[in-house]
């Protein structure tokens, strides 16, 4: 365990404060992180930084859906809520389903992976087997599928999610314990036979860590973006709590009438989320695996 | 195959009975007990795994719980629209991106090098259906340049070409419209379709374009460019006629291996621009609650990303011992 | 007048670490039909002098200063588009590695096709292809393999052929860079002879580049020796021959072996080459030079001997 821990933190920490040292990757890797954080501390804060009750209705009295205004400064949606709250409220769900879905992916995704490829044999091929269809199929039809079944609400969003991205997980895992065994397996046979697995699950360990690290945060966001899918098509969460692609999905009915305020900046926020994820991974999977160019 | 199980099992076997689901409140047990009947599933798990099977094999996908009606019908009638939007969609991500890939490549880490990769990056990240409605709102509602939703006006339906007996249709409008030499149909299919499919198209252009830089970088570094170049080959030649020959491969086999993004993506797009395929289907379904109906589509979907990936392979296959040489 | 006039050249290599001046400050002028050797270490700039000649230094090489003038004309203020009609056609360029110079998936027929018509658009295929088999036959090649691919051939064949392409244009001047490096000794001779006679039919300007002296002692009109980027000596051959002056040349004649000489130890110059982005003050060569003095750290002038001989050394003069 500690040495575990010793390996993330001895990374990371020396890494972060060089990381404006490592050139574009470093920057790229902080532009993302500080999107990321401000987004979730935006929504950590936003029921005391929210001016109105986001599910509150007709906060504006009608006409509504109003444009931007000093009262309501990103305008209020055909209910007359406040879409500035709503914009501060709304990541909530979105980040919840991400992060619980991750969660899943690795208590499920690692020790699978660590254990199929390691002990190699009939697990191994089933569950690559298993798990190269699962990887083969179209992402967003499989979580449609079983969200569809299974139902509305944050955990069966994040269910389905996971069960589409264990196989990324999986993958990567199983290719760098392949190539680790193949190295220290020989010299690991030498030593002390009884504690050969506790050796290599804590020299694989450490250097699946890295690999892991990234393949999480592109899981990320991949999660918000087929979150926001999955509340579009309808199998999000109860339509009572304020969410970024609810506001995506009704608000397309009032685009003819061109209140073009009500999806822009959800639909914005998404964005940028995404972004954040999608940058920390490409500038973390840059730092930790550099890539030889030139 | 095993596509197939899975597909089945998720559906079946998960928590949650499909005809208890569909009827969301409290009905008559006869009621439920006649939907189960009628779609034959009272019987036991096996059984039923094995009666699908059999009936896959002759092309049944099963029966809509909303009116019993052949699934596959339905499916088949809506599949011609959505191969339409993704094939067009396909080409239009690989254009850009292969395109973008290039001058990328060539004014490396320049400013356009940068931007271009950020530009692949920003594009992923967008949610389709987002990137759609804008689309709908700058160019559809606010210019009145394209239509927002469905596949064509209304009465101009092309009908393909009909020689004597036969009749030729492939379900597709820009081609049907062409054979029967309709123009006019043509072009408004043409409009009709744009912006899904560059909606669809942007959004997975970003790794066609990442692919086609790393592997023209690479290239461009051989030593058979440069000597090409001294020997005066004019730029464009030496890009496009040696470069993109390497890169050309691997596209093709990602286009492969994007079919299934495709997939996913374009069930986003449809239910946007109100396109009339399989993706607005399953949406439909949902909203219907028709579990046998969304089973019976996801299943088409497996088989469809397992042909296409076993093309591709077989395409491969093809084509890899002549680069050999 | 000359036809190449190469003056005050400077090309610099812009990295991270700091700037490496590649080639620094050389001039040297080239008639019409002459053979130049140009000869140094790896490292020495003499690639880069070659490149530079038609405009092709990889990034991140930058020209700094000076001017290459083609019969009269300098040809750094040329636009690309006008570079790139003189590339092939007035000024050929052959590179050291034949197997990887020449594009795998075209025939030598295709490659001769292709430069043909670049620079001569008029020109239909089966004149060009016609042409394509003369220049075949001249190489010493069987025309009726114009249509197999470069893998097809040996070593020695890929560089006739990579000469073949030079000349296809009657260029006024060939540069070749390192041409028999990639081959064995016996082929080597071959292809330096084969360049010889094409000079002597075609009447065009040879400059060799070679880290081997020997080559070009027996073969070029006029050697120039670099070290460092720098142009250390210049001389016509015979005056090479019998007066090497810079202690670097007599290094690297000293280092040649000599197959007549039955016990011969193989000398070679202690030391290595400086690094080029920590250069000492002075004379680049006084870290391994025998006969270095108190006055070699100073900036060391091109000193002329006579008889078109100049020493970039304080042993004669300064």
């Amino acid at each position: 365990m500690q040495k575990i821990k010793h390996s993330i933190l001895g990374q990371l920490i020396p890494g972060l404060s060089s990381l404006t040292k490592r050139g574009a990757a470093g920057w790229i890797t902080i532009i993302g992180a500080v999107l990321v954080v401000s987004i979730v501390l935006m929504t950590l804060l936003a029921p005391w930084i929210s001016p109105h009750d986001p599910s509150a209705i007709d906060v504006n009295p009608p006409p509504n859906p109003a444009p931007p205004s000093e009262q309501f400064p990103l305008g209020t949606n055909h209910l007359g809520q406040d879409m500035l709250s709503r914009i501060f409220w709304g990541g909530s769900i979105m980040l919840q389903v991400a992060v619980l879905s991750v969660f899943i992916c690795l208590i499920i995704g690692m020790p699978l992976g660590l254990l199929s490829s390691y002990a190699g044999g009939v697990l191994d091929k089933t569950s690559s087997l298993i798990m190269d269809s699962i990887y083969a199929f179209p992402g967003l039809v499989l979580a449609i599928a079983i969200a569809a079944t299974l139902g509305r609400g944050v955990v069966n969003m994040a269910l389905s999610i996971a069960v589409v991205y264990i196989p990324s997980y999986f993958r990567v895992i199983r290719s760098q314990v392949l190539t680790i065994k193949e190295l220290t397996y020989t010299e690991a046979a030498k030593a002390a036979g009884a504690k050969r697995r506790t050796i290599l699950f804590r020299y694989i360990l450490p250097n699946v860590v890295p690999s892991i690290v990234v393949v999480a945060t592109v899981n990320f966001a991949d999660a918000i973006l087929t979150a926001a899918g999955l509340t579009f098509v309808g199998l999000g969460v109860e339509k009572s709590i304020p969410d970024w692609g609810y506001d995506l999905t009704d608000g397309r009915a009032l685009l003819p009438i061109g209140a073009w305020w009500v999806i822009t900046f959800p639909g914005i926020m998404i964005v940028l989320l995404a972004l954040g994820f999608t940058l920390m991974g490409e500038g973390l999977s840059e730092l930790l695996n550099p890539r030889l160019e030139q | 195959m095993l596509l197939l199980t899975i597909v089945f099992l998720v559906v079946r076997v998960l928590p949650g009975d499909p005809v208890l689901l569909h009827f969301e409140k409290a009905e008559k047990p006869e009621a439920i007990e006649a939907m189960r009947r009628n779609l034959g599933l009272d019987k036991p798990i096996v059984i039923q795994y094995f009666e699908y099977l059999g009936g896959l094999l002759q092309g049944n996908l099963g029966k809509s719980m909303q009116d019993y009606s052949p699934v596959g019908q339905q499916i088949f009638s809506a599949f011609p629209a959505t191969l339409e939007l993704a094939i067009y969609s396909m080409i239009i991500a690989v254009v850009i991106g292969v395109l973008l890939g290039v001058r990328a490549a060539k004014a490396y880490n320049s400013i356009q090098d940068h931007s271009i990769r950020a530009f692949g990056i920003v594009t992923y990240a967008i949610p389709v259906f987002f990137l759609g409605m804008i689309f709908q709102m700058v160019f559809g509602i606010y210019f009145h340049w394209f239509p927002t939703g469905s596949r064509t006006f209304p009465t101009m339906e092309p009908n393909g070409l009909t020689v004597g007996d036969i009749h030729i249709s492939t379900g597709l409008y820009t081609i049907d419209s062409l054979l029967e030499g309709n123009l006019s149909k043509f072009i408004q299919a043409v409009r009709y379709l744009f912006l899904p499919s560059l909606t669809l198209g942007l959004v997975l252009c970003g790794i066609f374009l990442r692919l086609t830089r790393s592997n023209m970088l690479e290239t461009l570094r051989q030593d058979f460019v440069t000597a090409a170049k001294a020997r005066g080959l004019k730029e464009t030649t030496v890009t496009y006629g040696y470069a993109l020959r390497t890169a050309f491969l691997p596209v093709l086999t990602m286009m492969g291996l994007q079919f299934a993004a495709l997939l996913g993506g374009a069930i986003l797009t449809e239910t946007t621009f109100s396109w009339p395929g399989l993706g607005r289907y399953i949406v439909e379904r949902i909203n219907f609650r028709d579990y046998t109906a969304i089973q019976g589509a996801v299943v088409f979907f497996g088989l469809l990303v397992a042909l296409v990936s076993l093309f591709v392979d077989i395409l491969y296959a093809f084509l890899d011992p002549r680069i050999r040489l | 007048m000359p036809l190449l006039e190469v003056d005050s050249l400077t090309v610099e290599y812009r990295a991270r670490r700091g700037n490496v001046r590649a080639v620094d400050n050389v001039s040297f002028s080239l008639k019409k039909g002459e053979i130049l050797g140009v000869v140094g270490e790896s490292g020495s700039g003499k690639s880069t002098l070659g490149l530079s000649l038609i405009r092709q230094i990889p990034s991140p090489g930058v020209v700094m200063g000076g001017s290459i003038r083609v019969d009269g004309k300098d040809v750094l203020t040329l636009s690309e588009e006008e570079m790139r009609g003189l590339r092939g056609r007035k000024i050929a360029f052959i590179f050291q590695d034949p197997m990887t110079s020449l594009n795998p998936v075209k025939t030598i027929g295709a490659h001769f096709v292709e430069l043909l018509r670049t620079h001569e658009p008029d020109l239909s295929e089966t004149e060009a292809l016609g042409r394509a088999k003369e220049i075949l036959k001249v190489l010493g090649i069987l025309p009726e393999r114009i249509n197999d691919y470069p893998h097809q051939f040996s070593g020695g064949m890929r560089q006739r052929i990579m000469i073949g392409l030079a000349i296809a244009l009657t260029p006024h001047l060939v540069i070749a860079d390192e041409p028999t490096t990639a081959l064995d000794v016996i082929v080597q001779a071959k292809i330096l002879d084969l360049l010889k006679s094409l000079r002597d039919t075609f009447g065009m300007a040879l400059i060799l580049v070679t880290h081997d002296l020997s080559i070009v002692l027996e073969r070029s009109d006029k050697i120039i020796v670099m070290y460092a980027g720098q142009l250390v000596e210049q001389a016509e051959r015979l005056d090479m021959q019998d007066k090497p002056s810079h202690p670097y040349t007599q290094g690297l004649l000293r280092s040649i072996p000599n197959i007549e000489l039955a016990d011969q130890r193989l000398e070679a110059i202690p030391g290595n080459p400086p690094d080029l982005l920590n250069l000492p003050e002075g004379c680049r060569f006084q870290q391994r030079c025998p006969y270095v003095m108190e006055h070699c750290h100073k900036e060391t002038p091109l000193i002329d001997v006579g008889n078109s001989h100049f020493v970039r050394c304080f042993l004669y003069g300064g």
